[in-house]
């Protein structure tokens, strides 16, 4: 059986009363490639801001590689983080300074390394994802496609074990969204990373996934291989797989609210 | 909410605040010789010396300015006064003591608190909006010690440097006043500045300024990190640096200046 290097048990989060992620539990293996889909407002980001200790839950244990990441003190942390990657929504480029010193700053910071193999590996990160000549551009030159694998780049720069991504195909067209997904099925492949992707985009979720996971009002609905996935009954698996829309304005609450505001009598009873 | 509810609301909020305040620079000084040229990262001494650049080479010349001008004032404000009890001399003395002690420091720190505490603000608050400060956590790299303390170290280097500019172009502008209205040689008033400055007043305009550094790059950065929301949030936390900067560094200044009052009079 693969090691478990994200394990997710009895996660809940509350903002100021309001259960955002309800007694989550979930477990990624090595070498795995877990998508985690959802509406939006599901708690997808939230999880992963979670998972990658950005923020404490009110209960449950998110452990990386075992060690539980709430609980370590701050050098343990730190070490988790140096065998993780993320690459964030809005790509968290340093806006300050270029493509390359962007991929640079982490081997620059968290290693011993020379500058000159520094300035190779910087190279090579970027040629991975096909940004091998823009490395002197800054992030405000790039299109939003080069910004996301610029955003891969750095994360990858390294060679973490652990790669988390933030809908990296979110405002993207499909050319270049399918261009990330064979970005991330190449670094599953070439560097055997256990890759976290939290996307709602359905194509590339059943393209890159080798077990997805759906988060539907702060609770994980369903865990499962892409087939069993595609062949769920579940109702809101298929309204999510049917682009079924939720029937907002049929809604009693709203059209109590509707009544209300044109000054009916009866409203909300 | 009752009054005494909303009091204690307020004092509650000011001591959270001045703590988060004081663990921030205690994290400072704590990563502060990460930042030096010897004992610190490669690049990191870099990142101090552009802060360096731009609180104090490009703060200069508006300082040089404003110092000019209020040199001149008090002068001529003092010298109208001094004038009718035939003491215009004391002008000289009014000026170099007065901008040693007092506003060359206070005049520095709140040109500082305006250009270069709500640039922090700004900065912070816009990487904290784009997740830039979250990206520096997951890689496992310290906001503070990156971002925060190369502002903290250039900020303890240049504001000392520019109180010292700012006495120096106000004592000057004094000099201006006094050789138009008594003809007095420049060499006569320089000597006559020398005799009436006392080293510890230098010494504690220096303190001074060290203080309102601290307070600066610590409130326009905590001003930063706070921010929540958008364009509109970054906006409000560099307003908000300034005028809590300012509020503290005056209060910090009527604070030290009575300490150093006792102590002298002791």
């Amino acid at each position: 059986m693969a090691e478990v290097m994200i394990s997710v048990d009895g996660l809940t989060v509350e903002y100021e009363g309001k259960r955002v992620l309800n007694d989550v539990s979930l477990d990624i293996s090595r070498g795995e490639v877990m998508v985690l889909l959802g509406g939006s407002g599901s708690g997808k980001t939230t999880m992963l801001r979670h998972i990658v200790g950005l923020e404490k839950p009110t209960s449950g244990t998110v452990r990386v590689r075992g060690a539980d990441i709430n609980r370590c003190s701050a050098e343990e942390l730190m070490a988790i983080r140096r065998t993780m990657g993320v690459a964030f929504q809005e790509c968290a480029l340093f806006n300050s300074m270029s493509v390359e010193e962007n991929v640079e700053l982490p081997l620059h910071e968290l290693t011993n390394l020379a500058d000159p193999v520094i300035e190779i590996m910087t190279y090579m990160k970027l040629a991975a994802v096909g940004l091998g000549d823009s490395g002197k551009l800054m992030p405000q030159e790039l299109s939003g496609g080069m910004k996301k694998r610029a955003a891969v780049a750095r994360a990858t720069a390294l060679d973490p074990e652990i790669l988390v991504f933030d809908e990296p195909s979110a405002g993207l067209d499909p050319i270049v969204a399918a261009g990330l997904d064979e970005l991330i099925l190449f670094l599953k492949k070439a560097f055997q990373m256990t890759i976290l992707v939290v996307s709602h985009e359905l194509a590339s979720a059943f393209r890159i996934a080798d077990r997805l996971a759906m988060l539907d009002h702060g609770s994980l609905i369903a865990v499962d291989s892409k087939d069993a996935f595609r062949a769920s009954t579940q109702p809101r698996i298929r309204q999510f797989l049917d682009r079924v829309p939720d029937p907002i304005a049929e809604s009693t609450a709203v059209q109590a609210h509707i009544r209300e505001l044109a000054g009916l009598a009866g409203a909300r009873t | 909410m009752n009054v005494l509810e909303a009091v204690g609301n307020s004092v509650i909020q000011a001591l959270a605040y001045v703590g988060a305040l004081t663990m921030q620079f205690l994290s400072e000084l704590r990563a502060s010789p990460r930042v030096l040229p010897l004992t610190g990262r490669r690049g990191r001494w870099k990142t101090a010396i552009r802060q360096m650049a731009a609180i104090g080479v490009d703060g200069l010349p508006i300082i040089a300015i404003m110092s000019v001008c209020a040199g001149f004032i008090l002068a001529m404000q003092m010298g109208s006064e001094l004038r009718r009890f035939g003491a215009l001399q004391y002008v000289m003395d009014v000026v170099s003591v007065g901008f040693t002690r007092e506003v060359g420091p206070l005049l520095t720190a709140l040109i500082i608190c305006g250009r270069s505490g709500s640039a922090f603000s700004a900065e912070i608050g816009t990487m904290v909006v784009t997740s830039e400060i979250d990206a520096m956590k997951t890689m496992a790299m310290d906001p503070i010690e990156l971002v925060f303390t190369p502002k903290y170290v250039a900020a303890m280097i240049t504001l000392p440097c520019l109180t010292i500019m700012s006495s120096t172009f106000g004592i000057l502008a004094g000099g201006v006043f006094m050789y138009i209205t008594t003809k007095i040689r420049f060499a006569m008033y320089l000597r006559y500045i020398f005799n009436s400055i006392d080293l510890r007043d230098v010494w504690t305009g220096l303190l001074k300024s060290l203080i309102f550094a601290t307070i600066i790059v610590n409130v326009g950065c905590m001003e930063g990190l706070r921010v929540r929301g958008g364009a509109d949030a970054v906006g409000r936390s560099a307003t908000s640096g300034v005028v809590r900067s300012t509020y503290l560094v005056i209060l910090a200044d009527a604070f030290f200046t009575a300490i150093f009052y006792l102590v002298h009079k002791g």
